[in-house]
């Protein structure tokens, strides 16, 4: 699982800059998408990644029964 | 008892940013009926730093736990806005959109290396140090790893990078205070230090903590307010967010037209010249500096013997006698700024959203290749700055921990979003009404922000007006200004200084705390004296807490680098040291205690040693025996983490596999930390 959110996370982050320039020729609502990723779409995908895993894990520790409330 | 808690924080939060809108609506009229705009700006700040102080001294504490990781009592949201406020600094707030408004595109590797770092945060780090329940960082290293030695080489590594970060946001502060209310910058700096000690002195992370959250409601507001009334103004939908991509193509249009204006070519062919002119001088060195020593005399003497020559006229001639440097290598580092400053002018500016500008295909792959390489420092610099991972160690559990990152993420994003729009906004303001217009009667915050020597402007061709070329700006005054560029009442100008005030603020309290941190509870309490009493650690803690800050002040007094470059050093220097070691220490068992030690000096090392070079290259050539270097592949110094990084993760994989395995119940301890499975 972490590995698929990592390539998510790569995808976005340097394959998509990578190809920033190539990108920018699409455009969107007046944004280039190249621009457009950097600036707020894979901010976005960050989001949903990091939520994402938190459910996921949090689930897993459930199903695992370690969820510890307080154990501190 | 924890819902029951954070009912009460929120009930209290929400009561408190009611308040804060009321203190805005409430100046916005005494504005409107004739309240002068100094006595606004210090009405914001002195209010703003009252109520830190007072949840400073209502959170006070002399308890251990509470001290160092808040009672680990802190809900998941609040967490997530604390860790927000910590994470927004100066840099985040002053001069994150500057950033973007100087260079398009390239600064968008700033957005995206501050938040996708937290990505690493969440799958790699966060839940499993909150499992291990430490006070510190180098702790988690010493108990991972065993012994003081790694300790120590932690807190060395957390504190360098730390205090370089820590000197960015006090200059920050000195800024603010030396604009809006008028202090000198050195006074203004220590100004905003009392306002700092006064939350992290009596209450360490507790009151940290609290007051960091009324910092990020503050911060925030200030941030979006004006970029929201601007949003109105232009294109009169309110979410700038959504609807600044039609401003970007209205100022795709603009920068075609100023672009290529002869007034514009002009200027731009009068400062390739003077570059050329200063190439020429510094190249003829030292005769150059002689030769421009006598033209001086002789025009001051030729002045002196004619009886109609103005006395200002000599004075100014011998002004710029004395001035001249006194030696060659002064006159060759001096001159050889002056050549750069005007071929930066000199060139033809990049739109706006082009990606990877450059006038030759090597020059596209250069700005790509640290576009790249800057987006990866920041991102592990993100995931090892012990500032932000000791907040994770503040909440109940570890799934409150991961659900600490989602929201921390969210609050960060609700900055990050609206600072490219807050960019274009400025450039559409400044491309609209600046350019082009009478240097004469330019608006007064040319002149308030030209007296802080930030922005510059200089009729070279003589035509009386000022064309983009002329005009410079440092990157940290976009945001404070831009209020006023747009000329929007002074309220939300003052409003933007109570937030900046908060970003730079609540960041220096975390960074002193962990600074502190590591050097009292680290290095005092488990190396030197491990039976002090725990009044005695808190008291140790406190003392080096008040001379770290002021250590700290006297750097940023110098003025050493934009904010921005100040805090991208101090993400390689982070980056380069702890990210593998914390990484490998959770996920390979095998990572012993040499390989670590090792490992994160190389790592240190390799990014001490590029940076510093790389950065000596550009005051040109100060060392006879080349100590500057050409960057390799054309890596900037801001980015040395990318060489650090891999150069740490080889060192420990190597080490660690030529030495001993780490003793059983180390690697017990890696297995129970990773359970269940990722």
């Amino acid at each position: 699982m972490t590995g698929i959110l990592l390539f998510i996370w790569f995808v976005v982050t340097f394959v998509a800059s990578f190809y920033a320039r190539e990108l920018n020729s699409v455009v969107i609502l007046g944004f280039p998408l190249g621009f457009y990723m950097g600036a707020q779409g894979s901010l976005v995908v960050y989001v949903l990644i990091i939520w994402y895993y938190a459910r996921y894990m949090n689930k897993l520790d459930q199903e695992y029964g370690v969820h510890e409330g307080e154990d501190d | 008892m924890n819902s029951e808690l954070a009912d009460r924080l929120r009930r209290y939060y929400l009561a408190y940013t009611g308040g804060f809108v009321a203190l805005i609506a409430l100046l916005a009229l005494l504005e409107r009926h004739g309240m002068p705009p100094r006595w606004i700006g210090y009405a914001f700040l002195f209010f703003t730093i009252m109520i830190y102080a007072a949840i400073g001294i209502m959170s006070r504490t002399a308890n251990v736990s509470e001290y160092y990781v808040a009672g680990r009592r802190v809900p998941a949201v609040f967490n997530g806005m604390a860790t927000g406020a910590d994470w927004m600094s100066a840099a985040s707030f002053i001069g994150l959109a500057g950033t973007l408004y100087l260079s398009g595109y390239q600064g968008l590797a700033y957005v995206m290396g501050w938040t996708g770092g937290y990505v690493l945060v969440a799958l790699f780090l966060a839940p499993y140090l909150r499992k291990f329940g430490q006070y510190t960082i180098p702790d988690f290293l010493a108990a991972r790893y065993g012994g003081n030695a790694v300790r120590l080489v932690g807190v060395f590594a957390a504190v360098l990078a730390s205090f370089v970060y820590v000197v960015a946001q006090i200059y920050g502060v000195g800024l603010i205070a030396s604009r809006f209310v008028g202090l000198q910058f050195e006074i203004g700096i220590f100004l905003g230090l009392a306002g700092i000690l006064v939350c992290s002195f009596l209450g360490g992370m507790r009151a940290v903590t609290w007051t960091q959250v009324a910092q990020y409601v503050i911060l925030i507001i200030a941030y979006i307010a004006p970029v929201t009334l601007l949003s109105m103004k232009v294109t009169s939908v309110p979410v700038p967010q959504l609807v600044y991509g039609e401003v970007l193509e209205k100022v795709r249009v603009l920068e075609t037209q100023i672009f290529h204006l002869p007034a514009e070519e002009d200027a731009r062919r009068r400062y390739q010249q003077r570059a050329d002119a200063y190439a020429g001088r510094i190249e003829r060195l030292p005769a150059s500096l002689v030769e421009e020593k006598q033209q001086l005399s002789a025009a001051i003497n030729e002045r002196k013997l004619d009886a109609n020559a103005s006395m200002r006229e000599v004075l100014a001639l011998e002004r710029q006698r004395r001035e001249l440097p006194a030696t060659p290598e002064a006159a060759r580092a001096k001159w050889g700024e002056a050549k750069q400053a005007a071929l930066e002018r000199a060139a033809v500016p990049s739109h706006h959203a082009e990606a990877f500008p450059g006038a030759s295909e090597e020059q596209r792959n250069a700005a790509r290749i640290n576009f790249l390489t800057l987006v990866f420092c920041l991102m592990v610099g993100t995931a090892a700055l012990p500032h932000i991972l000791v907040r994770y160690y503040t909440t109940p559990s570890v799934r409150e921990a991961r659900k600490s990152v989602f929201w921390s993420l969210l609050f960060i994003l609700a900055l990050y979003l609206t600072a490219p729009a807050y960019a274009v906004f400025a450039k559409y303001e400044i491309y609209l009404h600046l350019v082009n217009s009478e240097i004469a009667r330019l608006p007064g915050w040319i002149a308030a922000w030209g007296k802080l020597g930030l922005v510059s402007i200089e009729d070279i061709n003589g035509d009386g007006l000022l064309q983009l070329a002329e005009l410079t700006l440092n990157p940290d005054v976009i945001v404070l200004a831009t209020p006023e560029i747009a000329g929007l009442p002074y309220v939300v100008s003052g409003l933007v200084a109570a937030g900046a005030l908060a970003a730079a603020l609540s960041t220096a309290d975390g960074l002193l705390l962990t600074i502190t941190g590591a050097l009292s509870h680290d290095v005092y309490y488990k190396v030197i004296r491990p039976q002090a009493t725990t009044q005695w650690r808190l008291v140790i803690s406190k003392s080096l807490l008040l001379v770290v800050a002021v250590m700290a002040a006297m750097v940023a007094a110098q003025k050493p680098a934009t904010i921005l470059s100040m805090v991208a050093w101090a993400f390689s220097i982070a980056g380069a040291s702890f990210f593998p070691a914390l990484v490998l220490g959770i996920f390979w068992r095998r990572a012993n205690k040499p390989g670590a030690i090792a490992g994160m000096l190389a790592g240190l090392a390799m990014t001490l040693y590029y940076m510093l070079r790389v950065q000596f290259d550009n005051i040109p050539w100060l060392g006879l025996h080349g100590i500057g270097m050409e960057p390799w592949l054309e890596v900037q110094s801001t980015s040395a983490g990318v060489w650090g990084v891999p150069v740490g993760f080889v060192v420990i994989v190597v080490v660690s596999l030529l030495t001993a395995p780490p003793p059983p119940q180390t690697q017990a301890l890696v297995e129970r930390l990773r359970y269940p499975v990722g």
